[in-house]
C-alpha cells in the first residue's frame, strides 16, 4: 500500500480506485501514512480524523463494488478548519472555538459527503481566516513544503500545504482577499476562487460575508474543476448563493485560448519582485504562443485604492460578524470576572488573537458614528468603481493576467508590519471586491527555487473560460509537476 | 515586496483606542492599548486615500452578489438536537444556558 504516489493527481486516483489497482480503504491509509510521515515537519492539519476517513473510505469501497461511484468517491480531502464538520472540531485555528464541535455539516460538506469523498481533516490557517501567511494561527504556524523555514501563504496555508505535501490529493479553502489564490501561488499547486455566490457559504464561519468564497486547491486545473463541479450550485440555506444552473466547467477545453482576448493592465504589475515579473511575463509570452491574443491597452486606474477599500469594508463586517463571539452559547468563555461585561471583554480580549482584534477595532472605527459616511461608505462607492472598470475590461476581453502575489513565499517571522502583511494582497484583492472568479496556477521558479503563480481572472460565472486557459496553459508547461523534495 | 510609503499617521488617541476596545468589547491592558494605536494609526491613514477618490454620483456597492430581496421558503424544518446545542455551552443549568446577571 505503501506503493501508493502520494502525489496522484484527483484524475489518477479516481481512475486507480474504478480500476482496482487499489481500495478506497489503501487510499486512505496511504494518505493517513504520508501525513504521519510528514506533517510533523509541515504541520498542515490542525485535526486529523483517521476514524472517520477509514469509515468514509469503507463507505466508498461499497459503493465502488457496487458500480455506484462518482468522480470524487473514495478521494481523499482536506478541509479548512473553518468549515463546519458535523461531530467534528472546527477552531478557525482560534483558542476562542478550540473546544466548538458543529451539530451540523456546512453546505459543501453535504456535497462532498453525498459524492463519496474522504475527508482526512481539518486544516490550518490564519486565526479567522485573518492573515497571509499561516503565521496567525493561534496553535502553530504551518511550513511552506517547498522550505521549511519558509510561509506557506495564507489564510488557507494548511490546505494549501496540505496538497503541495502530497497529505490529501485535493482541499477546500476560502478566500476572502486572496486566501485561496496567494498559498496557491506560494506552495505551488492550483487554488481557485469562484464567482461569488457560485459556492454556499453555509457554516462556513464567517470573516467578510459581501466578500467570503470556499473554493478548491489541486494539483491541476481539471482536479479543481472536478471539485469545484461537485460543490458548486444554490442552497436555499445561504441567501447570497447563486439561483443560477451550474454548467459543466470543462467544457470547450479542447479549443485550447484560441480565440481568447487576454488583458494584461499594468496596475496590476506595480509593485511585484523581478523574479515574479520574469515569470510572469514569460507565461504570458505562452499564452500568446498558443493562440490567446494580449491587449496591453487595457486600464483599471481604480484598482489602485482596492487595498485601501478592503481594509475598511472588510473589518467592518468582520467586526459584525465576530460580535456573536460571547462566551455564552459556544466558545472559550472567561468565567472568573467581577461582572457579565467584564466576563465578556476577558472572553473576548483573551480568546482572539492581535490581528483578530486588530481587525475587529479597525472596523469598529469604520463603522463608528462620523467615521461612517468618510470610511465605509466611500469604500462602498469606491468598489462601485472597481466593478465598472473590470465591467468594462470584460465587454471587451475574455480574461485578464496579472502575477498571484507581488513576491514568492517569504521566510517565517520575516514580515512584522501589518500592512506590509496585507500588501501580500494586492494583486488578488480586487477580484474579491468586484466578486469575480479568478485562479492562481504554477507558472514558474522564482527566488530560492520558490513557485510562482500566475493569476488569472474571468467575468461573473464564466469559470469555464477560466478553466479552459489555465488548463490550456498548464498542459503546456511542467510546473504543475514539479513536487518538494519532503 | 512593494513598499507601503509610510504616511503619516492618522490622529488617534490612546482614549480614541480605549473607546473603541469598549464598543467591540475587548478586554485589553494599557499596553495592548498603546500598541494597536500605533498600527491601527498607520493602516487608517493607508485608507485615507480613498477621502481623495472622486466619488460624487456614484452608488455604493453593498452585498457581493446583485441580489435582493431573497426570501425563504417558509417550511419547518427539524430543529438542531438540544443535547449536542448545549454541548457546547461553557455554563449550563439543565437545558438552559447559564450566564451572569445582566444588573447586579
Amino acid at each position: 500500500m505503501s506503493a501508493i504516489d502520494p502525489y496522484l493527481t484527483l484524475t489518477e486516483a479516481a481512475q486507480g480506485l474504478r480500476d482496482g489497482a487499489f481500495t478506497a480503504t489503501e487510499l486512505a491509509r496511504a494518505q493517513l501514512g504520508r501525513i504521519a510521515a510528514v506533517d510533523e515537519r509541515v504541520k498542515a492539519y490542525v485535526t486529523v480524523t483517521r476514524d472517520e476517513a477509514l469509515a468514509d473510505a469503507a463507505r466508498a469501497d461499497e459503493a465502488l463494488a457496487r458500480g455506484d461511484a462518482g468522480p470524487l468517491t473514495g478521494i481523499p480531502i482536506a478541509i479548512k478548519d473553518l468549515i463546519v464538520t458535523k461531530g467534528v472540531r472546527t477552531t478557525c485555528s482560534s483558542r476562542m472555538l478550540e473546544n466548538f464541535v458543529p451539530v451540523e455539516d456546512a453546505g459543501v460538506m453535504t456535497r462532498l459527503r453525498e459524492a463519496g469523498a474522504v475527508i482526512l481533516g481539518k486544516t490550518n490557517m490564519d486565526e479567522f481566516a485573518m492573515g497571509s501567511s499561516t503565521e496567525h494561527s493561534a496553535f502553530f504556524p504551518t511550513a511552506n513544503p517547498w522550505d521549511l523555514a519558509r510561509v506557506p501563504g495564507g489564510s488557507s496555508g494548511g490546505s494549501a500545504a496540505a496538497v503541495a505535501a502530497g497529505e490529501g490529493i485535493v482541499s477546500l479553502g476560502s478566500d476572502t482577499g486572496g486566501s485561496i489564490r496567494q498559498p496557491g501561488s506560494f506552495c505551488g499547486c492550483v487554488g481557485m476562487k469562484p464567482t461569488y455566490g457560485r459556492v454556499s457559504r453555509y457554516g462556513l464561519i464567517a470573516f467578510a460575508s459581501s466578500l467570503d468564497q470556499i473554493g478548491p486547491f489541486a494539483r491541476n486545473v481539471q482536479d479543481a474543476a472536478t471539485l469545484l463541479q461537485a460543490i458548486a450550485g444554490w442552497d436555499p440555506c445561504d441567501s447570497t448563493s447563486a439561483n443560477l444552473p451550474v454548467p459543466d466547467f470543462s467544457a470547450g477545453w479542447d479549443r485550447g485560448v484560441d480565440g481568447l482576448r487576454i488583458a494584461v493592465p499594468r496596475e496590476l504589475f506595480a509593485g511585484a519582485d523581478a523574479d515574479v515579473l520574469e515569470a510572469t511575463q514569460a507565461a504570458i509570452d505562452q499564452l500568446e504562443r498558443l493562440g490567446a491574443t494580449i491587449d496591453r491597452e487595457q486600464s483599471l486606474p481604480s484598482v489602485a485604492h482596492a487595498l485601501a477599500a478592503y481594509y475598511v469594508l472588510a473589518p467592518s463586517e468582520a467586526s459584525a460578524n465576530l460580535a456573536r463571539y460571547d462566551g455564552v452559547t459556544y466558545g472559550y468563555s472567561y468565567t472568573e470576572g467581577a461582572s457579565m461585561w467584564e466576563n465578556m471583554e476577558q472572553t473576548r480580549g483573551r480568546g482572539f488573537g492581535d490581528e483578530v482584534k486588530r481587525r475587529i477595532m479597525l472596523g469598529t472605527y469604520a463603522l463608528s458614528a462620523g467615521y461612517y459616511d468618510a470610511y465605509y461608505k466611500q469604500a462602498q462607492r469606491v468598489r462601485t468603481l472597481i466593478r465598472r472598470e473590470f465591467a468594462q475590461v470584460f465587454d471587451r476581453c475574455d480574461l485578464i493576467v496579472t502575477p498571484t502575489a507581488p513576491t514568492v513565499a517569504f521566510r517565517q517571522g520575516a514580515v512584522t508590519d501589518p500592512y506590509q502583511m496585507y500588501l501580500n494582497d494586492v494583486f488578488t484583492i480586487p477580484v474579491n471586491i468586484a466578486g469575480l472568479p479568478a485562479i492562481s496556477v504554477p507558472c514558474g521558479a522564482g527566488e530560492g527555487g520558490m513557485p510562482v503563480g500566475l493569476h488569472l481572472i474571468a467575468k461573473h460565472w464564466d469559470e469555464s473560460t477560466l478553466f479552459r486557459a489555465a488548463h490550456a496553459y498548464e498542459q503546456s508547461t511542467d510546473w504543475h509537476r514539479r513536487h518538494p523534495s519532503l | 515586496m512593494p513598499s507601503s510609503d509610510a504616511e503619516p499617521p492618522a490622529e488617534l488617541t490612546i482614549e480614541d483606542v480605549r473607546h473603541l476596545a469598549t464598543l467591540a468589547r475587548l478586554g485589553m491592558t494599557d499596553a495592548e492599548l498603546e500598541k494597536f494605536r500605533g498600527e491601527l494609526a498607520s493602516i487608517i491613514g493607508h485608507c485615507d486615500v480613498l477621502q481623495r477618490v472622486d466619488t460624487e454620483g456614484v452608488e455604493p456597492t453593498n452585498n457581493g452578489a446583485d441580489l435582493l430581496n431573497v426570501v425563504a421558503v417558509d417550511a419547518p424544518r427539524p430543529p438542531w438536537p438540544l443535547r449536542e446545542v448545549l454541548a457546547n455551552a461553557p455554563n449550563r443549568r439543565d437545558d438552559l444556558f447559564r450566564v451572569r446577571a445582566v444588573l447586579e
